[in-house]
């Protein structure tokens, strides 16, 4: 087991910059999931932490060692692909023992390892197959097994679950999670799954065109986003963003928005006035009960019923907004209700950089 | 097409491709160098001196009239080696086709004749030939044919382009059928819900659809009559009678070798050269287009 | 097809059959030449039903060969088959061997002089054996191997079919598969051995049927280089014989020799015809 650390780690190809200086420590035995959409860079962040990309600038270290100009076999590491990436004309024993056999281990060890692994993933009446003869399961749990019986200090997941259908990524998403438990192995893993990300992460990097934009406990990242591009990435549906001005009244300060509604802000927050970006997640409002003043009116195009709640689909100050309420509340299609917004939980971002503002 | 992984060593991918490209370099580009020098010298009668002569050798050939006529023999011999072959194992691919479920019987007994080598080829059907014992022979001079395509170069002509075409059928066969087989059903199908039949479908869906694989055809069967068939015309005719099938091949080698001209045979391959290579040029030039198609 | 037309169904089994009959007919035919003795095929029209002499005429030309005057005299059909045997594996299998090596070089390496030995490779197609006979000739004269099996085979073994082929192969073996290798610890020769060969198991028996065919018919290539008897093949055997003037006294016996020179490449075929069919169709995309 090892900590990894990350120092200002760029990749270009030619003229074109992938990774433009991710720094990062991950502690040993941590949970790390990197996510974001696909073409922010994650998986080669991930393929540098490997050796199968060279690093264009910065330094990576496993332990103690910086890595840079070390062979992927050398750098104690075992990954899993999202294809699996099983040999496939060789048995699910031989594919697991492969690189011992390489690495030139007796005979019965390499039986002991595998026998091991196969018991932990429950994968021991499957040895003698070949991996066609597999479910897409087992074959994902082959590809972790193969990781397990080197007992690397770290493992590298690339999108292992994208391959499984829904009800099978959920049941393997938990297995990961009972695995790293038991073994304890420093894990980095890349996902576009936010849903992947929030349940199995120690710690969660958001990644984005080439930048970690935030990194930090799920939590955290849920309730704080750095950026704009965060808190909407993060969290589904994903967050409103209203443009406004904040303005410092007698009352306190407002946010204005473009039709001149006005949102009191909390008397504590201190901002200066000026342009923001609002955002107010969909699960934080709620409909105006009879007798309240409503903060805002939405003019609803659809409404999507999803069972315990409805989403509200619709436009405030002519910007996109949904709202998620429960579905008693009987709204439908057109309908114009009030809502009402706790704004404590609101968050203000910059208007050009999408950067959080303290308050 | 490139991988994004590859591995990095400085001498093992020369290592590997030495083999290659050393029997590339001997036996490929040496002898074709060669044979460009050789085409512009003429030796002396006793094969002691050579000098250089320029364009004299091509000069020569091109007002050589056995070499203008292997040119008119050749291009015969290889239109109807390509429209005869291509004609009849379209038509049967066609057929094959629509019955799926036979197809595969089929192709079995109808691909093995691509093993059977030119010289055999040549062999089986100048035996069917044969004047005398030769049963299709018989049944010609029977119907009152003065047959001897020993003797006759317009029978000799016909006797090697069957030979040479029979060998050649199971090939195009197999590649008209995988053509047609790769046309989705739902093309054919939607044509015939517009209301086209089976005729109108085979010209204005198939055949189109099938243009790249029968162009593909055209210039491997070309091809084929040019270098291929020497199998066939030296064991059916030795390029007789009175040359009236001497294919280009087979007098390039018959001028080096039997007639120990060497210059004339050299000059000869640097333009077999140039054909093949226009040959090529036009097949890669269509497959790139393809790939936009 | 869609339209139910039993007719067509039926004219169409018919055209098959006809042309599967013709396209048998000839070997028929030698066969019924070879089951009768000389005295049997010279009747005018000759016999259509087999005669008696099959084993005799096989077995006289597999020990003896033809008496012909000078033509192959004394080489019988077992020693010519088993010429032609070496001829055909040797080339098959080298060509395999250095195409597998020289295409993994190409896909999964760089280096500098990648591009150029590529193309070197693509040129050869271009150049038969046909367009440069004599000089390459002259190539195996100077280098002391004319009448040598290396003569016959080495030559003949580079291919840029063989190696575009494995070209092709590895560049759909996904990047995933080296990988995991290269975590698992192997480097580019164990990957080649471990991985990569027995991955290409069909390629590899496609070629070895088509390449093996390429080199049981070679006839131009023997005809220049085995002059001496001990080294000819079948097939150049039968097209020196064909010719021969005393050719008719031997018809029975060339017949016969006629069937065992197509006997092994049509077994293979139709065997292998699987690997065959989809290693011709796809070598050629």
């Amino acid at each position: 087991m090892a900590k990894v650390t990350l120092k200002g780690v760029k990749k270009s190809y030619g003229q074109v910059k992938a990774i433009h200086g991710v720094d990062m420590e991950i502690q040993d035995g941590e949970f790390i999931v990197i996510v974001g959409p696909s073409g922010c860079g994650k998986s080669t962040l991930l393929r540098m932490i490997a050796g199968l990309e060279a690093i264009t600038e910065g330094t990576i270290s496993i332990g103690d060692r910086v890595v840079n100009d070390i062979e992927p076999r050398d750098r104690d590491i075992a990954m899993v692909f999202q294809n699996y990436a099983l040999y496939p004309h060789m048995s699910v024993y031989e594919n697991m023992s492969y690189g011992l056999r390489i690495r030139g281990m007796s005979k019965s060890d390499i039986e002991k390892r595998v026998q091991r692994a196969a018991e932990i993933l429950q994968l021991q009446p499957y040895l003698q197959r070949k991996p066609r003869e597999l479910s897409g399961g087992q074959r994902q749990r082959v590809a972790m097994g193969r990781a397990i019986v080197r007992e690397p200090s770290v493992f590298l997941f690339d999108e292992p679950l994208s391959n499984l259908d829904a009800k099978l990524r959920v049941q393997m998403r938990l297995e990961i999670k009972r695995l790293h438990q038991q073994l304890g192995v420093t894990s980095i893993y890349v996902t576009h799954d936010q849903v992947e990300a929030m349940t199995l992460a120690d710690r969660l990097v958001v990644m984005n065109l080439g930048r970690a934009d935030q990194i930090g406990a799920p939590h955290e990242v849920y309730a704080r986003p750095a950026t704009t591009y965060v808190g909407g990435f993060i969290g589904s549906p994903a967050m409103n963003f209203l443009s406004c001005r904040v303005e410092n009244g007698s009352g306190g300060p407002r946010a204005v928005l473009s039709d001149g509604t006005a949102l009191a802000l909390p008397t504590a927050w201190s901002v200066p006035p000026g342009e923001y970006t609002l955002g107010i997640r969909p699960e934080h409002l709620r409909t105006a009960r009879p007798g309240e003043t409503p903060h805002l009116m939405l003019e609803v195009d659809v409404a999507e019923e999803l069972g315990a709640d409805t989403l509200l689909h619709g436009k405030i100050a002519g910007e996109e907004l949904v709202a998620r309420v429960p579905s008693y509340a009987g709204y439908h299609d057109h309908s114009k209700p009030g809502l009402i917004t706790d704004i404590t939980l609101a968050h203000l971002f910059d208007k050009e950089s999408g950067l959080r503002i303290a308050v | 097409m490139e991988k994004r992984v590859v591995f990095h060593n400085k001498y093992l991918p020369y290592l590997l491709v030495a083999p290659q490209i050393a029997i590339t370099v001997i036996f490929f580009f040496w002898p074709a160098s060669q044979a460009i020098v050789q085409s512009v010298l003429r030796e002396d009668a006793f094969g002691v001196s050579s000098h250089f002569v320029g364009l004299d050798n091509f000069i020569a050939l091109f007002e050589d009239e056995y070499y203008l006529n292997s040119f008119k023999v050749t291009a015969l011999f290889s239109t109807l080696v390509t429209v005869i072959g291509l004609s009849l194992s379209l038509l049967l691919a066609v057929t094959a086709d629509r019955i799926i479920r036979a197809a595969t019987l089929y192709k079995t007994f109808l691909i093995w004749p691509y093993a059977v080598a030119p010289a055999v080829a040549g062999a089986l059907w100048g035996f069917v030939f044969l004047p005398g014992p030769g049963i299709v022979a018989y049944l010609l001079q029977q119907m009152g044919v003065d047959w001897n395509f020993h003797l006759n170069g317009a029978q000799a002509m016909f006797v090697v382009v069957v030979a040479a075409t029979w060998k050649q059928i199971s090939y195009n066969f197999l590649f008209f059928l995988a053509g047609l087989q790769s046309i989705p059903k739902s093309l054919i199908e939607a044509a015939a819900i517009d209301g086209a039949g089976p005729v109108r479908r085979f010209w204005t869906i198939v055949l189109p659809l099938l243009s790249p694989t029968l162009f593909f055809l055209i210039v491997v069967n070309v091809v084929y009559a040019f270098f291929e068939t020497f199998g066939v015309i030296h064991s059916l005719t030795r390029g007789g009678p009175a040359k009236a099938t001497e294919i280009l091949v087979y007098k390039v080698w018959y001028d080096g070798f039997e007639a120990q001209d060497l210059g004339g045979s050299s000059a000869q391959s640097v333009i077999l050269m140039a054909i093949v290579i226009g040959l090529t040029v036009i097949q890669f030039r269509y497959i790139e287009r393809k790939v936009h198609y | 097809m869609i339209e139910r037309r039993p007719i067509a169904d039926f004219v169409g089994h018919l055209i098959l059959i006809v042309t599967v009959l013709i396209v048998a007919f000839p070997i028929y035919l030698a066969v019924i030449a070879a089951s009768h003795d000389l005295a049997g095929i010279s009747q005018v029209p000759m016999p259509l039903l087999p005669g008696s002499e099959f084993f005799t005429n096989m077995a006289n030309a597999l020990l003896e060969g033809p008496k012909i005057v000078g033509v192959g005299r004394g080489t019988s059909a077992l020693l010519l088959m088993s010429n032609s045997l070496i001829m055909a594996i040797s080339i098959a299998v080298g060509k395999i061997i250095i195409s597998l090596l020289s295409a993994f070089a190409i896909v999964y390496f760089r280096f500098p002089l990648r591009t150029f030995f590529f193309w070197m490779i693509f040129i050869t197609l271009m150049l038969p054996v046909e367009v440069r006979i004599i000089p390459t000739f002259k190539v195996v004269a100077d280098l002391g191997l004319l009448d040598t099996y290396t003569g016959l085979v080495l030559p003949l073994i580079a291919s840029a079919t063989a190696t575009f082929l494995f070209r092709q192969f590895f560049m759909t073996v996904p990047d995933e598969l080296v990988e995991a290798a290269r975590i698992d610890g192997a480097g580019p020769m164990r990957f080649f051995w471990d991985v990569l060969v027995p991955l290409s198991r069909t390629s590899i028996a496609a070629m070895f049927v088509i390449q093996f065919i390429y080199g049981w018919n070679q006839y131009l290539w023997p005809l220049l280089i085995a002059a001496a008897p001990e080294y000819q093949t079948i097939v150049l055997a039968i097209g020196r014989l064909m010719r021969a003037p005393d050719a008719y006294e031997e018809w029975p016996l060339i017949m016969a020799m006629a069937v065992l020179a197509l006997l092994p490449p049509v077994v293979v075929v139709v065997l292998m015809q699987r690997w065959f069919v989809k290693g011709l169709v796809e070598t050629e995309k």
